[in-house]
């Protein structure tokens, strides 16, 4: 069981994260919804441990929502992003953790710092991604990003982490 | 103190307010005393500690508390504060215990409050010395409707019946979506914090007047009704109901509709099995009354408010600074349709809640737009040549007038008014 099998070894990986990284930095939505597969799901719970069915997440979108979340922001009229937050993120510790059926399993840590007219806050946690090889590229089928502070009080957070 | 009687009255005027009541520290500081601990609190829900010994750490504003069941089955509400040096004597959000033990020097106190006992008892003349000293402060009075737990830190005042008025009939209303005739908060909470003053919230909350304009980049492309609602044609109304408690009833648009479950915009199709038991509990005819009408959109001042299918704790910290704990709401016996909330609430809610996000940049914006020095006012004319009195007898306005703002206002300058009378919190039982 190592990435060799599936083709996506660390380097592919990472290269992968910092690419989408920049484009939600920068708000390339268009760029970087199209790294997602049809079977999405991008994940920020309160609590990791708990159902997302049943329970209360940041964010829980499944491929239609995240397209809903992106055509919000292309309105210009999604307030909390007007003007859009200045963001530069680092992801780090990037470890390629396994693979399962089609998908290689990724970790890292994600630390954002957002300048906004309300100051600046800096959001930490850490990333896992499933990447799986669609028609010759990489793509996204899962994201989760596990917020240290997430089950504490957070300031709005209407970007793309 | 600037904030004399006289001072408060000349800021909290039938058609405006002035705009150092979300920015004055003295204000806060009174608020605080004469609302936050004097009046009836909303602090959590019975099915949030549903066995004997569970404990949930919850606020009163900026107090922390602990709610308990006591193995009697009994709800508490105490200060988490050990009574020997002060420590918190409650780290764990949740749980089940009889008793707390201070971390600092042993101190254990039982769920409902009393000294059970300390290390080293020689050094207070012997165990007996627990009859003396003092156990856990306590809110001294705890009343609860329907699973909805109420505290006062004040020993007398109005009861909790006497404070919800007409707003518990819209619990009742609310209570009646769920098969059983009950709500569980057992969703988890998300806690979205602002920097804004705490009414920016409650005035927002029942205000008709933003939602075509704060939420229209989420309505434009979701196909969603609610903007249609809160329109100049729409028939709800703005209702204040006495007390400080507002709702926008948007009842007769749902009677418009006239489908079952038409309101959370779910055919049911989606959710056969929460329809069938429905019309098992009330009979066809109520039950599809109850489903049509729809769940209320009330705020329960000074803190509680039920926006149909979220709940939502107002918590301030500081003048400037507020956080809402929101949470799907979850009517018991009705699993397929909970589910469904969940979803439709966490896409709605918190820091990235594609309409709570919105709001709160609204609350941050009109609080630094108020520390302006210009015009000082905010206006609260809207609709007030058209209010009207309701067959009820309450006051009420369009969907997007400005009544439940002017009725909040015109209580909290009642309570800022009035010394509390037995304001502190209990001595020693």
């Amino acid at each position: 069981m190592t990435s060799v099998d599936v083709g996506i070894d660390l380097r592919e990986a990472e290269q992968f994260l910092y690419r989408e990284a920049r484009l939600a930095d920068v708000f390339a939505l268009e760029e970087w919804e199209a790294l997602w597969t049809d079977d999405a799901v991008y994940h920020v719970p309160v609590d990791p441990d708990a159902d997302p069915r049943t329970h209360m997440s940041i964010v829980f979108d499944n491929r239609g929502r995240i397209a809903t979340r992106i055509k919000q922001l292309q309105t210009g009229r999604r307030h909390s992003q007007r003007p859009p937050s200045r963001l530069c993120r680092s992801v780090t510790n990037v470890e390629v953790v396994g693979v399962e059926g089609d998908d290689t399993v990724v970790t890292s840590v994600v630390q954002i710092l957002e300048s906004r007219d309300r100051g600046r806050t800096w959001w930490v946690g850490r990333a896992t991604h499933r990447l799986r090889r669609v028609d010759g590229e990489l793509r996204m089928a899962a994201k989760t990003v596990v917020l240290v502070d997430s089950d504490r009080s957070l300031p709005t957070m209407s970007f793309l982490i | 103190m600037t904030t004399t009687e006289a001072g408060l009255r000349s800021l909290v005027l039938p058609d405006r307010v002035h705009g150092s009541l979300y920015t004055d520290d003295e204000i806060y500081a009174r608020e605080l005393e004469r609302i936050w601990y004097t009046t009836w609190v909303y602090v959590g829900h019975a099915s949030e500690i549903p066995e004997p010994n569970d404990y949930v750490r919850k606020t009163i504003g900026p107090q922390q508390v602990v709610m308990t069941r006591d193995k009697s089955g009994a709800i508490h509400v105490l200060h988490n504060r050990c009574s020997h040096r002060g420590n918190l004597v409650c780290d764990a959000d949740r749980g089940n215990a009889g008793s707390f033990r201070c971390p600092y020097h042993g101190w254990t106190f039982a769920n409902t409050g009393d000294l059970l006992g300390f290390p080293f008892n020689q050094g207070y003349g012997g165990s007996r010395a627990r009859a003396e000293l003092p156990g856990l402060g306590a809110a001294p009075r705890v009343e609860s409707y329907r699973g909805f737990v109420f505290a006062s830190l004040a020993s007398e005042g109005p009861t909790l019946h006497e404070h919800l008025g007409a707003a518990a009939e819209r619990l009742d209303r609310l209570c009646r979506l769920s098969p059983e005739g009950e709500v569980e908060l057992t969703a988890g909470w998300i806690r979205h914090e602002v920097t804004a003053n705490w009414k920016m919230l409650v005035e927002n909350e029942t205000d008709g007047y933003h939602p075509q304009f704060v939420h229209s980049s989420i309505f434009s492309i979701s196909g969603s009704g609610i903007g249609a609602l809160y329109s100049d044609r729409s028939t709800a109304v703005t209702r204040a109901l006495g007390g400080g408690h507002t709702e926008n009833d948007l009842s007769p648009e749902f009677r418009k509709l006239g489908v079952p479950m038409g309101w959370a915009g779910t055919p049911e199709a989606k959710i056969p099995e929460y329809v069938a038991a429905m019309r098992s509990a009330y009979g066809t005819r109520t039950g599809d009354e109850i489903m049509i009408n729809g769940s209320p959109h009330v705020m329960i001042f000074p803190n509680l408010f039920v926006a149909e299918i979220q709940l939502f704790q107002i918590q301030p910290l500081a003048v400037d600074r507020t956080v809402q704990h929101v949470t799907a709401i979850q009517f018991k016996g009705a699993p397929d349709l909970n589910r469904r909330l969940v979803t439709q609430c966490v896409g709605s809610v918190g820091p990235a809640g594609m309409l709570l996000a919105d709001d709160a940049e609204m609350y941050e914006r009109n609080q630094r737009g108020v520390a302006q020095r210009q015009p000082e006012w905010l206006d609260l004319t809207r609709g007030l040549h058209r209010e009207r009195v309701d067959e009820d007898g309450y006051t009420i306005g369009t969907a997007t007038d400005e009544t439940s703002m002017r009725a909040m206002w015109r209580h909290y300058l009642e309570l800022m008014e009035t010394e509390p009378a037995g304001a502190r919190p209990s001595e020693e039982s």
